[in-house]
């Protein structure tokens, strides 16, 4: 199975031709869109990893006010308490919701971590060489594409709970400043997976030895 | 050589950086279909319905012709539509602490940035729980219905459904389901919880949507657009 997916095949590039990403058409050289779905034709993305780069490092510092900067503010009581991302996962397994709690810290601290570091992986694949098949690399490119929008979990969860607990003095829920960040900084990864042109990841197999 | 022959023939693995001249004619590309994903050519063939093709390399799906497909697809369209009307106006949870009775439809979820420094958080919020996935909806219809009714492709139909294509990762109605499982256990422990009508019409949109993507198929719906317009 392997050995069929790393053998070399022709490619529409190889072939000299250019094929829509979007319907699969293959062209002649020569026009600018595809006269199916007139989608804009490019052999291969040539601004592709700048833009992978350029919105993952958005990505990457944004995340960082989305983790010291409060996401909930309750006020019970009276009393005000300001909690981030980590804080609420904390206070979860506290109230023993294992569970809930495990998949909070899953949505909004491993995802997004993980989520960094195969796409900064993907994009170093291109121009080094690394262990992973390119068949494993492409999987793991249809897995962060299909993951993303799952970290936006959090984002919602806190307009819910502020939407609902609003009781007056006895209990009032308000979101944070971290939640706008956070927000950000899921939209940028998004951004930049959608930017990594997967027909990348296989060029690279298909050089010579050297 | 016929056209299998040379696409299935190992070609010498160099890798120019500009194109070679091309290999094919275009009356022979027409016959050819390249991976999505990878850019792997393959010669085209009538898919039966009810089967998937898949890349020989990636094993990306290229083709999976569903029978009836359209037809589903704008039924389903319109009963999202419907919910999505449901989902926005009727409570969706409902607190009750010592008496008192909070009731938050999906509006005022959306509402819930809109004060303070979180506010343009607000405009996130109403699109990509109903403004993207209302007009994805209403995309596929004014793509989808002429086809199904035998018409030529309405105009700019090239254009809407690439937008639906689009903005598929951007419609997270079913990522917002899941947050709102969340936020129920969060707060069961302060106060009591039920879930009003509009959470059951928004659990039967996401059911909706998935069923309705499952029988999209990128590929034969820009196919059947284009013989629909010549």
């Amino acid at each position: 199975m392997e050995d069929a997916r790393d053998a070399p095949v022709l490619t529409a590039r190889r072939a000299g031709m250019i094929a829509c990403t979007e319907c699969g058409k293959v062209h002649v050289p020569g026009p600018e869109r595809c006269d199916r779905c007139g989608s804009r034709l490019s052999s291969r993305d040539e601004t592709s990893l700048q833009r992978v780069w350029a919105w993952l490092g958005a990505g990457l510092v944004i995340y960082v006010p989305a983790n010291v900067y409060p996401m909930l503010k309750t006020t019970l009581l009276g009393k005000t308490t300001n909690s981030t991302i980590f804080g609420g996962v904390v206070d979860l397994v506290h109230h023993g919701s294992y569970g809930i709690a495990g998949i909070v810290f899953f949505a909004s601290i491993m995802i997004p971590v993980a989520k960094f570091i195969a796409i900064a992986y993907l994009a170093l694949s291109v121009t080094h060489r690394v262990k992973l098949s390119p068949g494993k690399r492409q999987h793991l490119y249809e897995v962060v594409e299909f993951v993303g929008r799952w970290s936006m979990i959090d984002v919602f969860v806190v307009a819910i709970l502020a939407s609902l607990v609003q009781l007056d003095f006895a209990a009032a829920i308000n979101p944070g400043i971290a939640a706008i960040s956070f927000a950000l900084s899921v939209a940028f990864t998004m951004l930049s997976a959608q930017s990594f042109d997967p027909r990348l990841i296989w060029d690279a197999s298909e050089e010579p030895e050297q | 050589m016929s056209l299998a022959d040379v696409v299935a023939s190992e070609l010498p693995p160099q890798i120019n950086p500009a194109l070679p001249p091309p290999a094919f004619t275009a009356e022979q590309a027409g016959h050819l279909i390249a991976c999505p994903l990878c850019d792997a050519l393959h010669e085209e063939r009538e898919i039966a319905t009810g089967e998937t093709a898949r890349c020989a390399r990636c094993h990306a799906v290229l083709e999976q012709p569903r029978s009836m497909a359209m037809t589903r697809i704008i039924m389903l369209a319109l009963s999202a539509l419907v919910l999505m009307i449901a989902a926005m106006f009727f409570p969706f949870l409902e607190l009750s602490v010592a008496g008192r009775v909070q009731r938050s439809s999906l509006l005022d979820t959306i509402l819930a940035f809109s004060n303070g420094m979180t506010a343009p958080l607000t405009i996130a919020m109403a699109s990509l729980i109903v403004i993207l996935p209302t007009v994805r909806f209403l995309s596929l219809v004014y793509v989808l219905a002429p086809m199904a009714f035998g018409h030529r492709p309405a105009r700019h139909a090239d254009f809407f459904f690439r937008l639906a294509d689009h903005l598929r990762p951007w419609a997270m109605a079913e990522v917002f389901i899941v947050g709102v499982a969340v936020a129920l256990v969060k707060v069961a422990g302060l106060a009591h919880l039920s879930i009003g009508p509009a959470f059951w019409a928004f659990v039967a949109l996401v059911l909706v949507t998935v069923l309705k993507d499952n029988f999209m198929c990128r590929v034969t719906v820009w196919k059947t657009l284009e013989t629909r317009r010549s």
